[in-house]
């Protein structure tokens, strides 16, 4: 059983066809991409995973529980975490507090346990901490962690949002354009982090991502999205050659002369 | 070499301030060092429990006001400043308070001290009935519905026989503690007091919690808090209850204070004044707050030798406030 199957999802948006009954599966331990020209769905697909949009037909299941017409929130706590394509961080707030939030789903004091301060209520607080500390140390930014998020370089404020999604603890984690916005060190070192979080902390790893050069260096299988539809999966030589998918990316010949 | 670039880059961008902010950002500065803070409020606390016994019946009478309102106010905080939620009808939660305590009391002849959790009680109810289905919406729409609530309330206690229609209701019982029974200003003096020592309790130890940071998160954003795993439904109704339990509470020491409440007791005007106070004061900051509860209840009577003009200087103040500093006298920091 893989970890993720997604089976026939269709997700339209009144007349327009966002998603057109897209299948595919998500092996525990794999780096998986999704790639596509622009509007191609790739966004929308992963909204459909995380639960902010409903997908009009299909069935998604996580872990073999189906996780149709679930909140997003109790999505994150069946172990899926996901990062946004703009960053979507806490601004005003310090960069370990940001990444604090991740615990939320994981822990469970209330309002008696906070105005009593009940020993219980106090290991939980510390255990967020440190749990929050490891996170930021993981991804290389714990020096930064009293900061407000919104001062960081851009970089850094990146690396918040992941070290925020593995604080969630998640068994799987969608990450929507990492690279974007990154120079070629940043990319160099995502893509170590990346190889880290699958292997150091057994997490399995979706991303969608515009940057090919990344793309093939890491992942072992890559879907092709066109229009909503699947058009082409495989290794990244063997989506490279499909003639598809260039179609897809660079047009037809006869179209070339119009450029 | 490259090292220094990077330290310039990530050096906090700093903003130019109008003397006004510079001046009271140093005097909060000032509040910021732990000692100076310690000794103020060791101060104040001395200062409160021993005024009683050396001023008029008038003064106590407005700080009794004011410790009330203190208390209401860092209700209405926890709606407004820590869960970002508009509530336009929050007096309607100080009447279901007043009138819980004045129905059980003069009705049925409860002992005051046993009203007070059928009150909270009474408050949860009512926060659950509003807040449940208006909670999943953006929030105008629950600053619409509370506005609605607040009227409706008001009308449903000026007609209904129980709660003793237009006129209101009278013979609350005095409330007895020890074997004294409350009756003196000096009384609900220390008992508001009380009342707002531990709201103010209350509300730093929320503010510093799983629950505050929540709802800062929310307030931040609300589709991130959401993918963190933060049910933000269940987390705004919890604001909205515990600040309406805050009220109720409230509004049951101030029915047994008064005896007597009637329905106009809880007019929209008194809600717009409670929300007032804390815009004014910087929503979320609990100084803040306290600091707006007490010049809106002090400012009205210090400048009672001005006259019929006191509410027109009020309301300019407040004109240049909001165009000065429009986050408050004394605004959380981290916003």
């Amino acid at each position: 059983m893989a970890l993720l199957e997604v089976k026939n999802i269709t997700l339209r948006f009144g007349g327009l066809t966002a998603v057109n009954n897209l299948s595919f599966d998500i092996e525990e331990g794999s780096i998986r991409s999704l790639i596509g020209p622009n509007g191609a769905g790739k966004t929308s697909v992963f909204n459909c995973l995380t639960g902010f949009y409903k997908p009009t037909q299909g069935e998604i299941l996580l872990e073999g529980q189906s996780i149709m017409n679930k909140k997003p929130h109790k999505i994150t706590a069946m172990s899926m975490a996901r990062t946004f394509q703009n960053l979507r961080l806490f601004k005003n707030l310090p960069v370990l507090e940001n990444v604090m939030s991740g615990m939320h789903c994981r822990s469970n004091a209330g309002f008696l346990g906070a105005v009593l301060r009940t020993p219980k209520q106090r290991q939980e607080e510390k255990r967020i901490r440190e749990v929050a500390e490891e996170c930021l140390d993981f991804v290389g930014i714990l020096h930064h962690k009293d900061r407000i998020a919104k001062n960081l370089p851009y970089g850094d404020q990146r690396k918040v949002e992941w070290a925020r999604a593995l604080a969630t603890q998640p068994k799987l984690l969608l990450l929507d354009e990492p690279a974007a916005g990154l120079n070629y060190d940043e990319k160099e070192k995502l893509i170590q982090l990346i190889k880290r979080i699958r292997d150091e902390r057994k997490i399995t790893v979706f991303l969608i991502e515009h940057d090919m050069g990344l793309v093939m260096k890491i992942s072992e299988k890559i879907f092709v999205l066109d229009y909503g539809q699947k058009i082409a999966e495989g290794t990244a030589t063997e989506v490279q050659n499909n003639p598809r998918v260039i179609e897809a990316y660079l047009g037809k010949e006869e179209d070339e002369e119009l450029e | 070499m490259t090292e220094k670039l990077e330290a310039c880059e990530t050096q906090p961008v700093v903003r130019k301030k109008t003397p006004l902010q510079g001046l009271s950002d140093t005097v909060y500065g000032i509040f910021e060092n732990k000692r100076v803070r310690f000794s103020f409020i060791v101060l104040i606390l001395v200062l409160t429990l021993l005024l009683p016994q050396m001023s008029s019946r008038y003064t106590q009478e407005v700080l009794t006001n004011a410790w009330f309102y203190i208390v209401v106010c860092l209700g209405l905080n926890i709606i407004v400043g820590f869960a970002g939620l508009l509530s336009l009808g929050y007096a309607a939660f100080f009447a279901v308070g007043a009138y819980t305590t004045g129905i059980l009391s003069s009705h049925y002849g409860i002992n005051f001290w046993a009203t007070l959790p059928f009150s909270a009680l009474a408050a949860i109810i009512a926060g659950i009935v509003i807040g449940g289905p208006t909670l999943r919406l953006r929030s105008d729409y629950l600053a619409i519905v509370t506005l609605g609530f607040g009227e409706i309330t008001r009308l449903v206690v000026r007609n209904l026989r129980i709660t003793g229609g237009a006129s209101g209701l009278i013979g609350i019982e005095r409330p007895v503690l020890f074997g004294v029974t409350l009756y003196q200003i000096q009384h609900f003096y220390y008992m508001f007091f009380v009342l707002a020592v531990l709201a103010i309790f209350v509300s730093y130890r929320l503010y510093d919690s799983r629950l505050g940071r929540a709802w800062q998160y929310i307030r931040e954003d609300e589709d991130a808090a959401e993918a963190m795993g933060i049910n933000v439904v269940s987390v705004r109704l919890y604001a909205f209850i515990i600040g309406s339990v805050f009220a109720a509470i409230a509004g049951s020491v101030m029915a047994a204070k008064m005896t007597a409440i009637s329905p106009e007791t809880f007019a929209f005007m008194q809600s717009i004044m409670i929300l007032l106070a804390v815009v004014l004061g910087g929503m979320g900051k609990i100084p803040g707050v306290i600091l707006g509860a007490l010049v809106m209840v002090l400012f009205p009577e210090l400048s009672r030798e001005i006259g019929p003009y006191r509410m027109l200087i009020f309301g300019v103040l407040l004109l240049f406030l909001m165009i000065y500093r429009p986050q408050g006298l004394w605004p959380d920091h981290r916003t």
